[in-house]
């Protein structure tokens, strides 16, 4: 009796009740909005639950919207410069902690490094306003730069993650053997070290882009008037009410994450 | 320039061509972490020191502050003064929106947990080559830009979403539920955006749980209960708390949520700062309240590094 009763769980000893159901049930919550979204932007219909018939009429208007136009040219301005600038000085760092030996602070530098991680983004939004506005009255100098700089400083420990995480991987013995045949340590960086580590640096310009390009509670404190990005644009057509248009835009801007963060993934399995 | 250990030269030499490259090690190392250091400090860390001091000023008539030392922004959160003969009188409008907050947050922390938690025992208990597609599928939402995933919340949830419009249409309700704009949407929006953050570092636990130990309890007689209570929550233990954190405190800041589900009215801390900043043009209440925001913040991350140490001497 016993061993018969027991035998049906010998198969799956690992289940627990209701796990594997309830796993479904999320994956099916992350995805069915979003799913929502994408579909119901392609409907020929205003409506966003009648779906009537294929069509890419609101992705046209969208494209022909000035707003959209104008957003969608200052959000990828501010993205390309701050994951550049981000970029180098997140590889500078990761550099720093990885190939150099031991030293003291090192936690203190992974501290300052992740601060943009760990402050709650609000507390950094009003804290950069209010920072700026001091900078602005100061030296009367106004402009986009204010915006890319923010950007910059929390790209940082994105663009840092994925570029360390390569450099530690990274077999040693190369370099080591560049460095036993005398080349010069910036040598050994632009001949071995570099070429190895590209597509973790390519990994964390591409995360520090994403992050860039959707942000919305430092943007929407610090952009001055004119310096609209797609999140801000999106936002304020958002609480004015709801229109097709914005359905196909945020698809489009989805798609471009979706695309990059596959990328990335992508990037990091060859690793192995 | 870079002297290798293999030259066969006398000791006093080799000493000193060490010490030699422990400069210049030193002085590159410098070199590579004082841009990003610089960049962080005076534009990440220093503008908080500022916040800090506008905390302590007074408020200018447009936005911004007028120099003058004023602790108001801190009187104004337990008290309101009177227009007409200035005196104090206690008022829980501030209180009430940070219950609220934390009462938000740490409920759809519990959800949150609730869900993850399945969810990453299943992803753990997955062959080891299907994990990583599994995990990918729960962290590809969380890099998808979250104004899009809560808008896309806000179409299905709303009166006229497909949520209402499907159960009307089944002639399960007559009318539609009033879920937009209410405490309920901001929960479904909270769960919905930081259910990753809950499932990653569960999985980083459970991921190390030895299956053989669910065996060998089945075979003392052990039940499914008795097994996850005694055998898989006991492993999952660090992934709960960092889970906890990393969920409660991006909740606790919650802007977009708030402010697009909850429609303005109902109030989280997040959306209260930025009004200050906005049209309430009360710049030193504002900071004061962001610091505020930023104390709680940093208790809730204290608790889980004091955890995250304890760790490593709660073994076996």
């Amino acid at each position: 009796m016993a061993e018969s009763a027991r035998k049906p769980r010998m198969k799956d000893l690992r289940r627990q009740p209701f796990f594997t159901e309830i796993a479904w049930a999320c994956i099916f919550v992350l995805y069915a909005p979003i799913l929502v979204l994408i579909i119901f932007s392609f409907n020929d219909n205003r409506s966003v639950v009648l779906w009537t018939e294929f069509s890419f009429r609101w992705y046209v208007e969208a494209f022909e919207n000035e707003g959209i136009r104008k957003a969608t040219i200052v959000s990828f301005q501010v993205a390309a410069v701050s994951t550049f600038f981000a970029t180098i000085m997140a590889t500078m760092a990761a550099l720093a902690t990885t190939r150099t030996p031991p030293f003291k602070g090192q936690t203190a530098a992974y501290a300052i490094i992740n601060q943009p991680l760990m402050v709650p983004e609000i507390v950094t939004a009003v804290a950069t306003l209010s920072f700026f506005a001091i900078i602005k009255r100061a030296t009367g100098m106004t402009g986009i730069g204010y915006l890319m700089l923010a950007h910059t400083v929390f790209c940082i420990p994105f663009a840092y993650m994925p570029i360390r995480a390569r450099l530690e991987d990274m077999n040693l013995t190369l370099e080591q053997a560049a460095a036993d045949l005398y080349a010069p340590p910036f040598k050994v960086f632009r001949r071995v070290t570099l070429p190895l580590l590209l597509p973790g640096i390519v990994a964390g310009a591409m995360l520090a882009f994403v992050v860039s390009l959707d942000d919305v509670i430092i943007t929407l404190l610090v952009a001055g008037p004119g310096e609209t990005t797609l999140p801000i644009y999106i936002l304020g057509q958002i609480r004015r009410g709801i229109t097709p248009e914005i359905n196909a835009v945020s698809t489009l801007l989805l798609g471009l994450s979706l695309v990059f963060v596959t990328l990335f993934f992508l990037l990091g399995r060859k690793r192995k | 320039m870079a002297v290798t250990d293999h030259s066969a030269a006398p000791d006093g030499r080799l000493a000193s061509a060490r010490a030699a490259r422990g400069a210049e090690a030193r002085r590159r190392r410098r070199l590579l972490l004082a841009p990003a250091l610089i960049v962080i400090g005076i534009f990440g860390l220093f503008p908080l020191t500022i916040s800090l001091i506008y905390s302590f000023l007074t408020p200018g008539t447009y936005g911004g502050v007028t120099w003058e030392f004023s602790t108001d922004a801190y009187v104004q959160f337990l008290f309101e003064r009177d227009i007409f003969d200035d005196t104090l009188s206690f008022s829980s409008t501030y209180l009430q929106i940070y219950a609220r907050s934390i009462g938000l947050a740490l409920v759809a922390t519990l959800g949150a947990l609730i869900l993850g938690f399945p969810t990453a025992y299943f992803i753990a208990s997955k062959p080891r080559e299907q994990r990583n597609f599994w995990l990918f599928l729960i962290t590809l939402p969380f890099w998808t830009n979250l104004l899009i995933r809560t808008y896309a919340i806000l179409l299905i949830i709303r009166d006229e979403g497909i949520i209402n419009i499907g159960l009307m249409k089944a002639g399960v309700i007559s009318d539609p539920l009033n879920i937009l704009y209410t405490d309920t949407a901001v929960f479904i929006g909270l769960i919905y955006s930081y259910l990753p953050f809950m499932v990653l570092p569960l999985y980083a636990s459970l991921e190390k749980l030895d299956f053989r130990m669910i065996e060998a309890a089945y075979d003392l007689y052990a039940n499914r209960f008795q097994v996850l209570r005694r055998i898989i929550v006991p492993a999952a233990k660090p992934g709960i708390v960092a889970g906890c954190i990393l969920v409660f405190i991006p909740g606790l800041g919650a802007y977009i949520t708030p402010t697009l589900l909850g429609g303005g009215k109902e109030l989280m801390i997040g959306n209260m700062i930025a009004l200050q900043f906005g049209s309430s043009r009360n710049w030193p209440f504002g900071s004061a309240a962001a610091l505020i925001l930023m104390v709680v913040v940093m208790l809730a991350l204290l608790v889980y590094v004091r955890n995250a140490s304890r760790e490593p001497v709660r073994h076996g």
